[in-house]
């Protein structure tokens, strides 16, 4: 496959292919023009009132836009064509599962019963929702074989709180919350903050050569003041600790918890339980590993899953099923942590979520199985020309690193650039930190041999690149709507909205 | 390469004296590491530090860095033009680039810094 | 399985390139005995989902098939049709976080102007690109100001808050060594403004309040703005009701310091409690303190004006343990519609919407102030929802109601004791003169 697509005579850039007009959007408040309106109410039906004090109203709100609904629909259209999207291409973004978002999902979600109801409706005429909650619940309790599951938490960041404030109440239950948690080094980014917004100090571990845990470092570092040990199963290198139960041991033996942060749960989904895997707590991803749509950056949802010792101390309220078949909530929970948010959870990604489970059923470990096959792929093809840092088996993603292309003056910043030319989204470029210059690949099942194909060709095109023509690629992307943003500039001189002009 | 007209610590800091009073500011090997400095958060004058303790910050695309003052004393003046401009701590660490300057509380701390061959030992093992 | 694109050929090949004989080889470092297979049902085909996600619709009760009444937080107000089709294109719905912004101009675009839409409608002047919803946005803007305060530790709270809000942050706070006061509302269901400045000492670091409160009344934001300033503390204003931004008086006009709260009302159908769109705006100079993600002007290579995220380096992924907040998804496709739905109504059509749910509040509280044995025990002015008094037991009224197709409010017995034949009933755009006389007419017969 040849890369020079913008130099063949003739043939259009792919970047024109996406975007054929303009590409500069002025912002919709720039569109505005007096006495322009986009909507239509019906005449007000009782009597005009305005029954609050003048002080406390205001009578106009100046720079809010005036547009007719056909320049909100190009507008937007518009500016919608600037993006990437999987349903465009592949987008291996490591750690975030990029799979396809199944339209049936969209459909039923916005079922009226679901889209247009109201959690504070009396219980009898909600029994609908409640029950699609359990459902929800009962298939991830029998997913994951632990105990129960708390839907409330709003994405996985919020998970991971609310997992590590469950064991927090349940150790201080017993005399002594304690005072660490464990994390290695090549864990995500919430996970410390996550601990230290529970009132925990972080000690971080180093990974071994291999990449996975030191045993022996954990075994020294676990002591009666650590509360848990924080794993990504696998880690955020797609290596799995295949010493996961004797790590639960180390844990356990001294009266801490495992959690699992479960955002590569796509890696072993109906192939293996983290229940068996001696994790206590365990959070989800919705938005990853059950397809809820990524949507520009959320929403998502992250439920936890805890062993029979956490549930006391799960959010409140809890949905249950009583012994008339009714579905009630229950917030006599006098051990619960309290609530993280109002309502809930994301109720609307429940309902995705339960329809994908629900299409796959009992043959959800195809997704695995398919997501660690299209990524062992992905490593056979580049693997002669990318280094990796740690050969380990891995799984549903695979991390190498720009160690060669380095020594030609080409970083991971400039192929994921390079790569936008070749119309792939890039993967996740330096994370996980301990893999300098790291590019972090996790295709999904839903890629095909073809895709899968393309992309392996323009990663290895761009290696060649780097040998011969590395300016082509250190000026990349070329055919974007906007070439390379300056992030500096826009740290530098902060312009965080637009104002009217005076 | 690291002025011999100064002391370092193993923060990236360096300090200049001059009589009564030291320049602060961070080293080239530590710019070259943050990238492109977009924000600096920088003291009063008046405001008094103990040697070690965090004096402010230095924010770059990728990373944000504690700053930590070699010396005690209290702070005299503060490069405002590089609060202005934070490129230049960039372009001119061990210059114009300079961050502020402390009247030394005390003259026995600056045999404890590093020399610029100390310094540059000192980066040379933490590459590695 | 239709997700699944590789075909048997093609796995064939695939597994000889890597070199193993079996998918199951791949597996090898899982241990025998973390195997196992979900016990579920067989796989659902579409029209079966349809079917049976149909019939759990059909037994929730919502504001399409009922005169509909319920308000606490989450609001049945107008959404168009574009906002929520719009949200159907794929380059929205199946895009990532813009973190490579030479291929997401458009979130980045939309998101900017999504914060400048907020800076709008609160008076403040930088606002991020959206938090999960109200209560957790409350708990950010608590933690903003505790960064701000340099070392205090105390946080004053109107009772008149959202409960629900209220009880997140003692959550949050509960593991921060942080101290919450309350200061419960007046006989008239308002904060009262010397209670708020006297609850305020120095070891202060925010004052918050809420309006239109929990009760539904117009609280003051001076009320806050001055009990916290000059003695160290930030003000913050709550919003729970987002359509009231068009009608009341901006938080940052009145010296509020941070307005937060949730923006649901502005485009975002109920969803049955999620997925919301909390919000939080702040002043120029304490924007480096604002959690969550923000987006930024600036211009590309070529000097074209872009956008991209920006002041990254406050976030979880840089900073870990040091981070302002652990978040990391925000509300992305809740703020494209909102962003949609407060572009296509603007300047007059959210004025229009706010005068329409209050002009129907105002209606419907007459109304029901005439029914024998109802009362309204707080006479404040209120924006679209206010508490009701009936002769009997509100849950079991609410039953009744909710039988006859009519869901009239949120008793508050769900939240406190004391109260329970008061209900809160809130109104909007959406409900009409028939509707509310139903409401009327049914709550006299109960009687």
């Amino acid at each position: 496959m040849s890369l020079e697509i913008e130099e063949r005579k003739g043939e259009a850039s792919l970047g024109d292919r996406l975007h054929p007009e303009p590409r500069h959007e002025p912002l919709i408040f720039e569109r505005s023009g007096a006495g322009k309106v986009g909507y239509s109410l019906p005449p007000l039906d009782v009597p005009e009132r305005l029954a609050i004090p003048k002080d406390r109203t205001r009578a106009d709100i100046p720079g809010e836009t005036e547009v007719t609904e056909v320049e909100v629909a190009r507008h937007f259209t518009r500016l919608s064509r600037l993006n990437f999207s999987i349903d465009q291409g592949l987008y291996p973004l490591g750690s975030c599962t990029m799979k396809h978002n199944p339209r049936t999902n969209e459909e039923v979600a916005r079922l009226p019963g679901f889209a247009a109801s109201h959690p504070l409706a009396p219980e009898e005429v909600c029994q609908g929702t409640l029950e699609l909650a359990w459902r929800l619940e009962q298939a991830l309790i029998e997913l994951t074989g632990l105990a129960r599951v708390t839907l409330q938490p709003s994405a996985g960041a919020q998970g991971e709180l609310a997992g590590i404030l469950m064991v927090r109440a349940a150790l201080a239950k017993t005399g002594n919350p304690r005072r660490t948690v464990l994390i290695p080094d090549s864990a995500h980014g919430t996970n410390p903050a996550s601990a230290h917004f529970a009132g925990y100090k972080v000690r971080e571990l180093k990974s071994n050569a291999r990449g996975t845990l030191d045993l022996d470092v954990l075994q020294q570092a676990m002591t009666e003041e650590v509360a848990a040990l924080m794993l990504t199963v696998p880690n955020t290198l797609g290596i799995f600790e295949d010493r996961i139960r004797d790590i639960a041991e180390i844990v356990h033996a001294k009266g801490g918890f495992l959690y699992c942060d479960g955002a590569n749960f796509n890696s072993f989904v109906g192939v293996a339980k983290p229940g068996l895997m001696g994790i206590d707590v365990m959070h989800m991803n919705l938005h990853k590993t059950f397809s809820t749509p990524h949507g520009g950056g959320g929403p998502g949802s992250g439920p936890v899953a805890v062993v029979e010792r956490l549930v006391p101390f799960l959010p409140r309220p809890t949905v249950e099923r009583r012994a008339d078949g009714r579905f009630a909530l229950d917030f006599d929970r006098p051990d619960s942590i309290g609530r993280l948010r109002t309502f809930l959870g994301n109720y609307g990604m429940f309902v995705r979520a339960l329809a994908y489970i629900a299409a796959y059923g009992n043959r959800i470990g195809d997704v695995a199985r398919g997501a660690v096959l299209n990524a062992n792929y992905i490593r056979a093809g580049l693997q002669r020309d990318y280094h990796l840092k740690y050969d380990a088996p891995t799984l549903h993603e695979i991390v190498f690193s720009d160690k060669r292309q380095g020594e030609r003056g080409v970083h991971a910043i400039d192929i994921a650039k390079r790569l936008m030319d070749c119309g792939f989204h890039p993967p996740t470029i330096y994370f996980p930190l301990i893999v300098p210059g790291a590019l972090m690949i996790e295709p999904t099942e839903t890629e095909g041999k073809v895709g899968l194909d393309a992309f392996i060709a323009a990663m290895r095109s761009i290696a060649r690149e780097c040998e011969d023509d590395p300016e082509i690629v250190l000026r990349a992307p070329h055919t974007t709507p906007v070439r390379r943003v300056d992030e500096v500039a826009a740290a530098r001189n902060l312009v965080l909205r637009w104002r009217p002009p005076v | 390469m690291n002025p011999d007209d100064r002391h370092y610590t193993q923060s990236h800091e360096w300090v200049k004296i001059d009589g009564e009073v030291g320049t602060i500011g961070i080293t080239d090997h530590a710019q070259k590491e943050l990238g492109e400095i977009v924000y600096l958060e920088l003291p009063e004058t008046g405001h008094v530090f103990n040697a070690n303790e965090e004096f402010g910050t230095v924010e770059s695309v990728k990373a944000v860095s504690e700053l930590y003052t070699p010396i005690s004393g209290e702070v005299v003046e503060v490069n405002k033009g590089a609060i202005a401009e934070p490129g230049i701590v960039n372009d001119d660490p061990f210059g114009d680039g300079w961050l502020l300057r402390i009247k030394l509380s005390t003259d026995q701390e600056v045999s404890t810094l590093m020399s610029a061959e100390q310094y540059a030992e000192y980066v040379r093992t933490e590459e590695k | 399985m239709k997700f699944l694109p590789v075909s048997d050929s093609d796995r064939t090949a695939m597994l000889q390139a890597i070199g193993v004989a079996r998918v199951e080889d791949l597996f090898r470092s899982l241990p025998r005995e973390v195997l196992g297979s979900p016990d579920l049902r067989p796989p659902m085909s579409e029209i079966e989902i349809r079917r049976s996600f149909g019939e759990l619709s059909r037994r929730t009760a919502g504001a399409r098939d009922t005169a509909f009444f319920l308000g606490a937080g989450l609001y049945h107000h107008y959404v168009s049709a574009i906002a929520d089709q719009m949200l159907y294109r794929s380059e929205w719905l199946t895009s990532y976080t813009p973190y490579q912004p030479e291929v997401s101009q458009g979130t980045l675009q939309s998101i900017f102007e999504f914060q400048t839409h907020i800076g709008l409608l609160t008076g403040l002047d930088v606002a991020n690109a959206s938090l999960y919803e109200g209560a957790s946005a409350l708990v950010e803007a608590l933690l903003m100001a505790e960064r701000l305060s340099r070392g205090r530790r105390r946080a004053v709270l109107s009772a008149g808050i959202h409960p629900e809000y209220r009880e997140t942050v003692r959550t949050y706070f509960a593991n921060l060594d942080l101290e919450i006061a309350e200061v419960p509302v007046g006989p008239d269901g308002a904060t009262e403004a010397q209670a708020l400045a006297a609850a305020v000492d120095d070891r202060t670091f925010a004052v918050a309040l809420q309006s239109p409160n929990f009760y539904g009344l117009v609280e003051d934001w001076k009320s806050a703005s001055a009990a916290a300033s000059g003695r160290g503390a930030q003000s913050i204003a709550v919003v729970a009701e987002a359509a009231s931004l068009a009608l009341l008086a901006p938080p940052g006009e009145a010296g509020i310091d941070i307005a937060c709260g949730e923006a649901q009302s502005l485009g975002v159908p109920m969803n049955n409690g999620g997925p919301l769109l909390g919000f939080l705006a702040c002043r120029t100079a304490h924007q480096r303190q604002i959690p969550g993600r923000l987006v930024g002007e600036t211009r590309d290579a070529e000097g074209r004006r872009a956008f991209c995220l920006t002041l990254s380096t406050r976030e979880q992924h840089i900073r870990r343990e040091k981070a302002t907040s652990n978040i990391c998804t925000n509300q992305g496709l809740m703020a494209l519609a909102a962003n949609v739905h407060m572009s296509l109504l603007g300047r007059r059509g959210l004025r229009e919407v706010a005068l329409q749910s209050h002009a129907k509040a105002e209606y419907l509280k007459e109304r029901i102030a005439g029914v024998p044995g109802y009362r309204i025990p707080y006479g404040g002015p209120t924006f679209n929802e206010f508490v009701v008094e009936g002769p009997e037991d509100a849950r079991s009224l609410l039953s009744r109601l909710a039988a006859r197709g009519i869901l009239g409010g949120v008793p508050l017995s769900r939240y406190e004791d004391g109260s329970p034949r008061r209900f809160v009933t809130a109104v909007t755009e959406m409900n009409t003169k028939e509707e509310m006389d139903r409401l009327v007419a049914a709550l006299g017969e109960a009687a």
